[in-house]
């Protein structure tokens, strides 16, 4: 589904990622793993496209088609959702209008028509209950003086009206108590489908414990170092990155 | 209504006007020479069959106009203007207009396209020659204007054209004319009050609910009061009326002076709502062509409890000098601005409002969104001040500002003025800019730069547009989109 070979990109003509390789299948999900600035979220706002960041080398791919040559907007109707490590606050915009406009937008981005109204009030009534997202949170401006784990579950919510190929998770679980981490994994299993992949980016084990990767992967100084399976992640909270900071300095 | 719709009325209008008067002006024969002398207002005075006391009201205007000089305290820059070059009546083209729509600004034709208005409609407005199209709609319209006639006479409310009352209802128009905007009250109301060419008049009378909203829809000889617009609007005790004005499909004009001047008088428990949509021509990518716009409005809540609201979203014109104001007089009187002003490419705008606090227990409330994108400039002016007799005068004022790109400027230049202590002014101000992180997470969601701005824009000024009548809000909001459109990427 995924597949990036040899990706080099930088920020400011500082190089960030450096011949990073993956290969997503559909329906796996990937956990990655790494030190602070190691580049993961780099990697994911290279994937979906953000402006200051320049690839200098190398290619990534969804489904066969050529991320790189699509504008971001193009991307997220292609199917690559990325839920923000820090969700943006739009004032004034009305969270469900933001919701309503995105569907539509990717509705039309695909040739298709708009959703008729009461059927999407209705489609994010179920959603929005099933995160703990309440009628009010939705009128209120765009995660405008939303907590973390609220910003965080209205990521999910909009993960799970977009319906999306590819979702990239950078540090949903960062700022969530218990009960909303398990309240974003469960919405996140839920939406684990034959057809749908997962990048998780995280830096804790608890996460996985809800949502368990098939692969996971070390990320360090721009690359992926290593890669194993669930257990590799209960390894690195036993070890730490030492070794790996290390080996990808050498 | 639609603005393909607004746009057939526009058209139709056009015709009603000859139909009803049963004449097609030959343009080149009915002109006043080139220039303003004493000369050319007798000629306007004379062609509008005026009497006596309105050409002496125009002459002592005109050369109390002579006098004063052009006011630069704006923050407007433009080439100076030659008003000896001007034509002050049925301006000639001053160019032969365009023979095809070829020959036509290809963004203004797009904005024509967006707006989803036919080509035939196309050529009326962007003043391609041969405009006399749309004859088949006359009949019709004449009927729907006669309706909306009788029950407006049926109401007692007189809306007619300034010129027809100046005949009709010389009583009313003698006491009420310049009674806000005294001839000598600045540079352009003045040379205004000497030459406008026409406008609206409306009366509504004690206790009338008016009706209706009127807007231009039917409003007659819309084609030539572009220039020098004249409108008095007097809403009786405990009256009410709202009126409408503009079009969302910009409009091209060949004069590129704008003067108009508009007059509301509100007497006790009377109401007026006053609502806007302008988007005068701005002028190409280089600002060449664009339309002047130099508006005074002024609203007077003469009688206690009265009410006056001016709710305006400004897209067009080169430049907009305009500060449409209340003068709270009235015991308990209340004035309202709401305000969208918009600029992109390099229009300047310098509007705001001013709310005068003359009565006791008055109060007044601005919001003033501007909007600027491109190159452009965007400045709120506004006073608020209270007498000494204006005992517990309240105003609250909420001024925000937002940028989109590097380029352009906004500027706030509030003035607060109170001579008794128990009045109560309160002033928030904002500025803030669409960051580029806020519009790539909208990219992210899948929309297109544009639709993010304007989502964000939208967002920006729902205060205001929920104070424009329904269907007008819709079509400002799409206007708004439009107008910004090219300021992103
Ligand atoms: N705008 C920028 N200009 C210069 N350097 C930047 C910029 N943005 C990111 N970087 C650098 O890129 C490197 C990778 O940052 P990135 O945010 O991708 O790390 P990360 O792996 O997501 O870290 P964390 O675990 O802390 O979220 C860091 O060294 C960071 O300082
Ligand atoms: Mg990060």
């Amino acid at each position: 589904m995924l597949s990036i070979k040899n990706l080099h990109a930088s920020i400011e003509d500082k190089p960030i990622l450096r011949g990073l390789d993956l290969e997503v299948k559909p329906g796996e999900v990937h956990a990655i793993m790494g030190p602070n600035g190691s580049g993961k979220s780099t990697l994911s706002y290279v994937l979906a496209g953000k402006d200051d960041y320049e690839v200098t080398e190398g290619s990534a791919t969804l489904d066969g088609q050529d991320l790189f040559a699509l504008a971001a907007d193009e991307r997220a109707a292609a199917g690559l959702f990325l839920a923000f490590q820090y969700p943006l606050e739009i004032p004034g915009v009305a969270t469900m209008t933001f919701l309503k406009a995105a569907v539509n937008a990717q509705r039309r981005a695909r040739g298709e028509g708009d959703l008729p109204t009461p059927q999407f009030m209705k489609l994010v009534r179920e959603k929005a209950d099933g995160l703990g997202i309440s009628t009010d949170m939705l009128k209120r401006g765009l995660n405008v003086g939303f907590s973390g784990g609220e910003k965080k579950r209205n990521e999910i919510l909009q993960m799970a009206l977009l319906e999306p190929k590819l979702c990239v998770l950078d540090e949903t679980d960062s700022g969530l108590d218990i009960d909303a981490l398990k309240v974003v994994s469960e919405g996140v299993n839920a939406l684990r489908a034959q057809n749908r992949a997962f990048v998780v980016i995280t830096h804790y084990q608890r996460l996985l414990d809800h949502i368990t990767p098939d692969v996971v992967h070390v990320m360090a100084k721009g690359r992926i170092v290593r890669t194993g399976g669930p257990e590799l992640a209960h390894e690195l909270e036993a070890r730490g990155y030492a070794d790996y900071v290390g080996e990808a300095a050498a | 209504m639609p603005a393909v719709q607004e746009t057939v009325a526009r058209v139709r209008e056009i015709d009603v006007d000859q139909y009803k008067y049963g004449f097609v002006t030959d343009i080149e024969s009915d002109r006043a020479e080139k220039g303003l002398s004493e000369d050319t207002v007798r000629f306007i005075s004379a062609k509008k069959g005026e009497p006596e006391w309105m050409l002496e009201w125009r002459l002592d205007a005109y050369r109390r106009w002579r006098t004063m000089v052009e006011p630069n305290w704006a923050r407007v820059d433009y080439p100076p203007i030659a008003y000896d070059e001007l034509y002050y009546y049925s301006a000639p083209k001053s160019t032969p207009g365009p023979k095809t729509l070829d020959e036509v600004d290809p963004e203004l034709l797009r904005t024509y396209e967006k707006l989803g208005i036919p080509l035939r409609e196309q050529e009326i407005l962007a003043g391609v020659e041969q405009r006399r199209v749309a004859v088949d709609a006359v009949f019709d319209s004449v009927s729907v204007a006669t309706t909306f006639k009788k029950e407006l006479a049926q109401a007692g409310v007189i809306f007619c054209p300034i010129s027809e009352a100046i005949r009709e209802h010389p009583e009313l128009v003698k006491k009420y004319l310049g009674s806000v905007v005294p001839t000598s009250d600045n540079f352009f109301a003045t040379l205004n009050s000497a030459v406008f060419s026409d406008g609206s008049f409306v009366y509504v009378p004690k206790g009338v609910r008016c009706p209706m909203e009127l807007s231009t829809y039917f409003r007659i000889n819309e084609q030539n009061t572009g220039q020098f617009e004249r409108t008095l609007i007097i809403a009786d005790e405990g009256s009410f009326v709202s009126y409408l004005e503009g079009c969302t499909a910009p409009m091209r004009d060949e004069n590129q002076l704008h003067a108009a001047v508009v007059e509301l008088v509100a007497h006790d428990d009377a109401e007026i709502k006053y609502s806007t949509v302008q988007n005068w021509y701005p002028g190409d990518a280089e600002g060449k062509g664009g339309i002047y716009n130099f508006v005074t409005k002024r609203g007077d809540c003469r009688g206690k409890n009265s009410k006056i609201s001016w709710t305006q979203v400004e897209t067009g014109s080169a430049i907009t000098w305009k500060y449409p104001s209340c003068i709270l007089r009235g015991d308990g009187s209340r004035g309202e601005f709401y305000s969208i002003a918009i600029s992109n490419g390099r229009q300047q705008v310098d509007s705001g409002t001013k709310m005068i606090h003359l009565g006791k227990n008055t109060t007044s409330k601005i919001i003033s969104k501007g909007i600027s994108a491109g190159r452009s400039q965007n400045t709120y002016r506004g006073l608020v001040s209270a007498h000494r007799k204006a005992t517990n005068a309240r105003n609250f004022t909420n001024c925000d500002s937002l940028l989109i790109g590097d380029e352009c400027g906004a500027h706030t230049v509030p003035y607060l003025e109170a001579k008794t202590s128990t009045a109560v002014f309160e002033h928030e101000a904002t500025t803030s800019k669409i960051s580029d992180d806020q519009k790539f997470y909208c990219l992210q969601r899948g929309l297109s730069e544009e639709e993010a701005v304007a989502l964000i824009v939208n967002g920006f000024v729902k205060d205001v547009l929920q104070q424009l009548p329904m269907e007008f809000a819709v079509e400002a909001q799409k206007l708004i989109s439009i107008s910004l459109e090219g300021s992103v990427g």
